[in-house]
């Protein structure tokens, strides 16, 4: 039983590294400020879970269990709140993304395949 | 053991948020790593908690997130009151 | 880290960037107490360091403006002469001190094991940080409620807080739909929250400081979330004002309460039936008269910058 629980715990934990790893791998290699927001704000949710999944896993279930998912409810309505309302800031005060195409040429995209 | 190896993973993502504050071109480049750095923190707090076998620190970690969570929607309220004169220059 | 973010606050010259690197060396010196195992502090450096400071700063930017001005190029020797011969002797002053983790240092032999070895059955609660720092060092922390009011009193004389008196005009859509939304859902919680660390401080990390600027917090989202006029409708300066002044009443009161029973001055083991029954209810007095001036200060402070920055807009 401790063995399936720790095994549980290990990749529970590794699955978090590497996604918090890979947003900022995104957040530094990426170059241009949108894509580097959708980086590490879609990133940061799912590590944030795994890795405090982690840890409940090894503590059981009591108080400190109880704190953790606290803190993971929390960052979940924060993190993406502050993400939507960081890329509204730069969009409204003027901070335009760098689409490949125009929205027109997507929108007209969109419909020949329909 | 594998709360170090998690630990060692949290420190690196934080120094490379701390590489894009430093660098970051845009004042959104900057908020969002200081973002990312206290949600790090966070985590850090957390599972050094674990490491150490007292995880009853937890109180700290909750203060962090939500703190976190302020300063961010201060500094963004701060700049569409404010627009800064940098923000429109190339990214 | 800490080196570097210090280096690049230095170089740096847009002011809000500086803001922002400060917001970062505060969280990572948290970190450090933490491992330190400093948790109080650490608890501090959170609530104040981290976010009220962020706040605080950025109302400042608000009346100051971006950039820094142009340093001038001449005269740059005689600073660094000052600090460096400031650095060089406190680094000397460094030398006599112990090593780090040595336990024949002095403050390990004399007042650490007092503390330690009375506080459980003179004070009788298990977070020692509060023990000494509310019952030991009870001038010390009245020293430091009082700074924190004077602090108020000397920015409310130079600012002052101008009431809007007009409502913001509402006919538009409100700005911010998911953030106001989330805002009142928070707010309870976060009000809750305050109240667990004021009232906890007893057993785990936290006490009145911190509360009081958690609690400030709460107000604080509100009002920029929604508005500065609905912020002080809800908490109206003048009220604040009275409540600052009655929380480091409530902490002077306390003392004279303790000498009109009969003992010394912030010596609660009069108070109550018992000696420790008294320590408590000295403890949780004084917590609440100091999370009472410093969330009221914090509100004020915040109310004091952002309605300067109002007018320059």
């Amino acid at each position: 039983m401790e063995i399936i629980i720790d095994g549980l715990s290990w990749i529970c934990l590794l699955i978090g590294c590497g996604l918090g790893l890979s947003g900022a791998i995104g957040i530094f290699r990426f170059k241009e400020f949108y894509t580097r927001m959708h980086a590490a704000s879609v990133t940061d949710t799912l590590c944030v879970f795994f890795i405090a999944a982690g840890m409940i896993l090894q503590s059981g279930f009591n108080l400190v269990s109880v704190k953790l998912i606290f803190v993971v409810a929390l960052l979940w309505l924060t993190g993406p709140v502050a993400s939507h309302a960081l890329v509204r800031a730069a969009y409204q005060t003027g901070l335009k993304p760098k689409l490949g195409i125009t929205r027109k040429q997507s929108s007209l995209r969109g419909k020949s395949s329909t | 053991m594998m709360f170090a190896v998690t630990i060692m993973a949290i420190l690196v993502i934080m120094g490379i948020a701390l590489a894009r504050a430093f660098l970051g071109p845009t004042i959104y480049d900057r908020i969002l790593a200081v973002n990312m750095f206290g949600t790090k923190t966070v985590l850090f707090i957390a599972v050094y908690g674990f490491l150490t076998e007292r995880p009853d620190f937890l109180d700290i970690a909750l203060v962090y997130a939500l703190i976190n969570f302020i300063g961010v929607i201060a500094v963004l309220k701060f700049v569409e009151r404010y627009p800064p004169p940098t923000a429109t220059s190339k990214d | 880290m800490l080196v570097l973010t210090t280096i690049a606050i230095v170089r740096l010259r847009s002011l809000f960037a500086i803001v922002m690197l400060s917001g970062i060396y505060s969280l990572l010196s948290a970190n450090i107490f933490v491992i330190l195992d400093a948790v109080d502090v650490a608890f501090t450096e959170a609530a104040v360091g981290a976010g009220i400071s962020t706040v605080l700063m950025l109302a400042t930017i608000g009346i100051t403006g971006y950039e820094m001005k142009p340093r001038s190029k001449k005269r740059r020797y005689v600073p660094l002469l000052v600090v460096t011969v400031t650095g060089a002797v406190l680094v000397y002053g460094m030398m006599d001190m112990p090593g780090f983790t040595d336990s024949t240092a002095p403050i390990h032999q004399h007042v650490a094991p007092r503390y330690i070895i009375d506080s459980p059955h003179e004070i009788g609660i298990p977070n020692m940080v509060t023990a000494v720092l509310a019952s030991y060092r009870g001038y010390d922390t009245m020293g430091e409620v009082i700074v924190v009011f004077a602090a108020l009193v000397g920015v409310l004389s130079l600012i002052g807080v101008r009431v809007p008196k007009v409502a913001p005009n509402y006919i538009e859509p409100p700005a911010r739909p998911i953030l106001q939304v989330m805002a009142k859902f928070m707010i309870p919680f976060i009000i809750l929250f305050a109240l667990y660390v004021q009232f906890h401080g007893d057993f785990g990390p936290g006490g009145g400081f911190q509360a009081g600027v958690i609690f400030s917090v709460a107000i604080i989202l509100y009002t920029l979330t929604f508005s500065q006029y609905d912020g002080m409708r809800l908490v109206p300066p003048k009220v604040l004002k009275i409540l600052a002044a009655a929380g480091v009443l409530i902490y002077g009161g306390t003392g004279v309460w303790t000498m009109l029973r009969g003992g010394s001055f912030l010596n609660y083991s009069v108070l109550g039936e018992t000696s420790v029954a008294g320590q408590h209810l000295g403890i949780l007095l004084i917590e609440f008269g100091v999370g009472l001036t410093v969330a009221t200060a914090m509100m004020l402070l915040f109310f004091a910058f952002v309605s300067r920055g109002e007018k320059n807009l």
